[in-house]
């Protein structure tokens, strides 16, 4: 326990200057996109003389430098203070509170399915290499890798939402619909199975194909011929020895695909209509938003650095032989 | 198409994954009883329409907040009354009495007068809106001798002509009880609406819609025909497509279903696509021209632009027939305005190089004669679809165009603030009155940085000089008149080049009915919107 403390401690400490880093590279490099906040809104505002364009400007503190807006942001963000929105002028972090929960759930959802299904087929697979049913799978999971999100979401609500009318493919909820509870909760599920699945079959070829590789290193070792001379099942062989000891590249895979998948729902959400974070990054930088962007990215940065602290921990859990060289 | 969709459906139906989903008992319903769902693909911060006269926010707000007047296709001055009964201009034009509509209440139960007319077009119009800024620029007073006359008292003769046309457009009235001693720009209700409207502003779930119910105080007995409206933020068009097929949505405007998908759309059963209802809200398809570019300030090169393009295969291949070409800087549909007595330049590649020629511009060993910078506006995809055109067209006379593409604050930034572009593609929309749409496109003397304006470095004594004075001429057929001269002059000095206008289309349900029942549908009321069984 001892030493989790202090690996999380040391990477606590070693997030600071990663975070301060990626505040300041999102303001600068979002000052380099041509066009300011100002121009993204008289778009969508049908324009305005000179006048308007100039109180506009000092509205939003945008005729002040570069420079003075930053230390202004950063002197907020030592009180926690994640600034305010110029794009959909309310604060940064009312914003975040209230899209990053959807993307949560879609992301939780769409990773347990990749992971899950996915290393399922993995073991599926790996357990007879070479054979007709791993070949299938292969070319299978490198089929669906190869699909972009939004071309596989287009087809899905196609089939699902407007041929069979089986499942919605928008929205994360019915509107209005005065629902609570459970039946508010399987509302959710339902206008979730789409994206998720869009989202995770995806991921889901690579659990399987790092799943199948990592078994076939595992059965080369020495303990596998010793419990096949042993005589043990193959059944006990596959689950008990190989796909046990092959499960740690895939842990380590988790932690990389969650940052990745936050990425990928950029798309996703804007494809189902989902209100959440990566549609609110997109937004974000449309409306040459800095506040906002940098709050989304900051939060983004602090996810992927919990969830790999998490694996790391889980590595060590898993492996102690691991936990004593990280806390060491 | 119908094989093909019962091959899928027989596929998919004999997979045991989805047999598994199918036990779930999950079944998509379709909105009905009373309630329209409506595709929005924006969310403007600022709903107030008396603030931010666009049609993103009239589209939301028309429904809650109504003007003086609406456009019309039957009534005189093709207007139709809504809180103004009746309006005359002085024949001074210092003056404009409004006569209003008695028994209206607000949203909370107070009641209208002509006190929030007054405060709206002092407070509101002229000191916030970016068209009211322009029209009632010179409005030094409102008089209310009673609660329901509104006398607007102008320091400089204002054309009654301009003051009707934009009525739809810049009068949407506010409750001066709730704005009044607020600061305007950030009052809570500029977002949760209140209005006078067939519709109360109900909901916003940020991301995910916008809700109307039925306002039962309407002054218009027996309306709205629905209970409820609900805005549904779609962003992706192909989802709202897919949306309305599903019937998850009964209705798509302003074009929420992109005219690619028109013709199959227009054959599934029960959807109906409807052209009409924009009439009043024309977008005219523009090139911009730089005239600080030595050989764009040519006329001789202009004009061998305007040759270079085919109007007609822009209309029937990039509009796809939803469109018509254009000879001026006003569009068709402005009747009381439009003349087609100009100059024209029709498709014609050998004119076009022999006026090159002419101006000096003989190719090189490499078939070009000068490179340009071409930068498409984003926000249509027409407007795109039409630079890759605009490109290839240009090289036919030997002019090597150099597509410069941007997302939408960059591309305002660089046309209308940095002025770097040779030619930029827009699409003005046309406001019903040249004085506060077309003439904005090449009048002079505009600062840097104010966009969808003349920005091009194009300077005219002689247009000027016209625009200036139908600002100030009081008799209509006289400033009509002036405005004819007007594109003349345009269409001789081309300053830029329009190449085609159009509206805009709704795809419905066919349950869904009057649609299109006036020539600004899309950001009217929808009083008489209502949907069958």
């Amino acid at each position: 326990m001892t030493g989790n403390w202090v690996l999380a401690r040391r990477r606590a400490l070693a997030a600071v200057p990663v975070l301060l880093i990626l505040v300041l590279a999102t303001f600068l490099l979002l000052e380099l996109a041509s066009g300011d906040a100002v121009d993204a809104y008289l778009v969508t505002s049908g324009g305005g003389d000179a006048t308007l364009v100039a109180q506009l400007r000092q509205h939003y503190g945008l005729d002040q430098s570069v420079l003075a807006r930053l230390w202004i942001y950063l002197a907020a963000l030592a009180h926690l203070d994640l600034g305010w929105s110029v794009a959909f002028d309310r604060p940064v972090s009312a914003l975040i509170t209230e899209r990053l929960p959807n993307t949560l759930l879609l992301m939780g959802s769409a990773l347990a399915l990749s992971f899950g299904l996915g290393s399922l087929l993995g073991v599926v697979a790996g357990a007879r290499p070479g054979s007709l049913t791993d070949r299938l799978l292969s070319v299978g999971s490198l089929a669906l890798y190869a699909v972009p999100g939004f071309w596989l979401g287009l087809v899905l609500v196609l089939f699902f939402t407007v041929d069979l009318r089986w499942l919605p493919g928008s929205g994360i909820e019915t509107i209005a619909s005065g629902k609570t509870g459970l039946a508010r909760a399987a509302d959710i599920a339902r206008h979730l199975v789409l994206p998720v699945a869009a989202l995770g079959f995806i991921y889901l070829a690579l659990f399987l194909r790092v799943m199948r590789s990592a078994m076939a290193e595992v059965w080369q070792l020495d303990f596998v011929t010793f419990a096949q001379a042993k005589g043990l099942s193959r059944a006990r062989i596959v689950w008990r020895h190989v796909a046990r000891n092959a499960l740690l590249p895939l842990v380590t895979m988790l932690g990389l695909q969650a940052a990745a998948m936050l990425g990928g729902s950029v798309v996703i959400e804007s494809v189902f209509a989902i209100p959440g974070f990566g549609r609110l990054a997109s937004e974000a930088v449309a409306g040459r938003d800095g506040p906002l962007l940098a709050g989304i990215i900051l939060v983004s940065a602090v996810m992927v650095i919990a969830i790999n602290l998490a694996i790391d921990l889980l590595y060590a859990w898993l492996d102690p032989r691991i936990g004593a060289r990280q806390a060491g | 198409m119908a094989v093909l969709t019962v091959s899928r459906r027989l596929l998919l139906q004999g997979t045991a994954a989805l047999a598994g989903l199918a036990t779930l008992g999950l079944r998509a319903h379709a909105a009905g009883g009373g309630r329209l769902v409506v595709a929005a693909d924006s969310e403007p911060k600022n709903l107030n329409p008396a603030i931010v006269a666009s049609n993103g926010v009239f589209f939301v707000a028309s429904k809650v907040i109504e003007p003086l007047a609406e456009a019309s296709y039957t009534g005189e001055n093709g207007l139709a009354p809504r809180l103004a009964l009746a309006w005359e201009g002085s024949s001074d034009g210092l003056s404009v009495t409004f006569r209003l509509r008695p028994d209206v209440t607000w949203h909370d139960g107070k009641p209208f007068t002509s006190a929030d007319v007054a405060f709206s077009a002092l407070q509101v119009w002229k000191p916030l809106q970016n068209l009211g800024r322009t029209i009632f620029a010179d409005l030094t007073a409102v008089d209310t001798p009673d609660p329901l006359t509104a006398v607007f008292r102008f320091s400089q003769p204002t054309p009654i002509q301009l003051i009707r046309n934009a009525l739809p457009a810049v009068t949407a009235v506010l409750p001066r009880h709730l704005y009044e001693g607020t600061d305007i720009a950030t009052n809570p209700a500029n977002v949760q609406l209140v209005g006078t409207g067939p519709y109360r502003f109900a909901e916003y779930k940020p991301g995910q819609y916008y809700r109307l119910t039925r306002n039962d105080a309407y002054w218009d007995k027996g309306k709205p025909a629905l209970e409820e409206i609900i805005f549904r933020v779609l962003p992706d068009r192909a989802g709202a497509g897919a949306a309305l097929e599903a019937d998850e949505i009964q209705l798509a405007a302003f074009s929420a279903v992109p005219l690619a998908d028109l013709a199959r759309i227009a054959k599934v059963p029960g959807i109906k696509v409807v052209p009409e209802g924009y009439e009043g809200l024309t977008y005219q398809l523009v090139v911009e021209i730089n005239h600080r570019r030595k050989e764009l300030a040519d006329l001789k090169v202009r004009q061998a632009i305007a040759h270079a393009i085919d109007r007609k295969f822009v209309v029937d291949t990039i509009f796809l027939g939803y469109a018509t070409a254009s000879t001026g800087p006003v569009p068709k549909n402005a009747g009381e305005f439009y003349t087609p007595d100009v100059e024209t330049y029709p498709f014609d590649v050998a004119r076009a190089n022999a006026l090159l020629d002419e101006a000096g511009y003989t190719r090189g060993a490499d078939g070009v004669r000068f490179t340009l910078r071409l930068l498409p506006a984003p926000y249509f995809n027409e407007t795109r679809q039409f630079g890759d055109y605009l490109k290839q067209a240009l090289k036919a006379v030997g002019i090597d165009a150099q597509l410069v593409n941007n997302d939408a604050a960059a591309h305002i930034k660089a046309v209308y603030a940095d002025h770097a572009f040779d030619l930029a593609v827009a699409p003005p929309v046309f406001r019903g009155d040249p004085a506060i749409s077309t003439t904005i496109l090449v009048k002079s003397g505009l600062p840097a940085g104010v966009p969808f304006s003349n920005q091009g470095g194009f300077v005219s004594a002689e247009i000027d000089a016209v625009i200036a004075q139908a600002a100030r001429t009081v008799d209509t057929s006289a400033r009509t008149q002036l405005y004819k001269t007007f594109q003349k002059l345009v269409a001789a000095d081309l300053p830029l080049i329009n190449v085609a206008e159009w509206g805009f289309i709704t795809v419905a349900r066919d349950t869904v009915e009057n649609v299109a029942s006036n020539p600004r549908w899309a950001v009217s009321n929808w009083s008489d919107t209502a949907l069958q069984g």
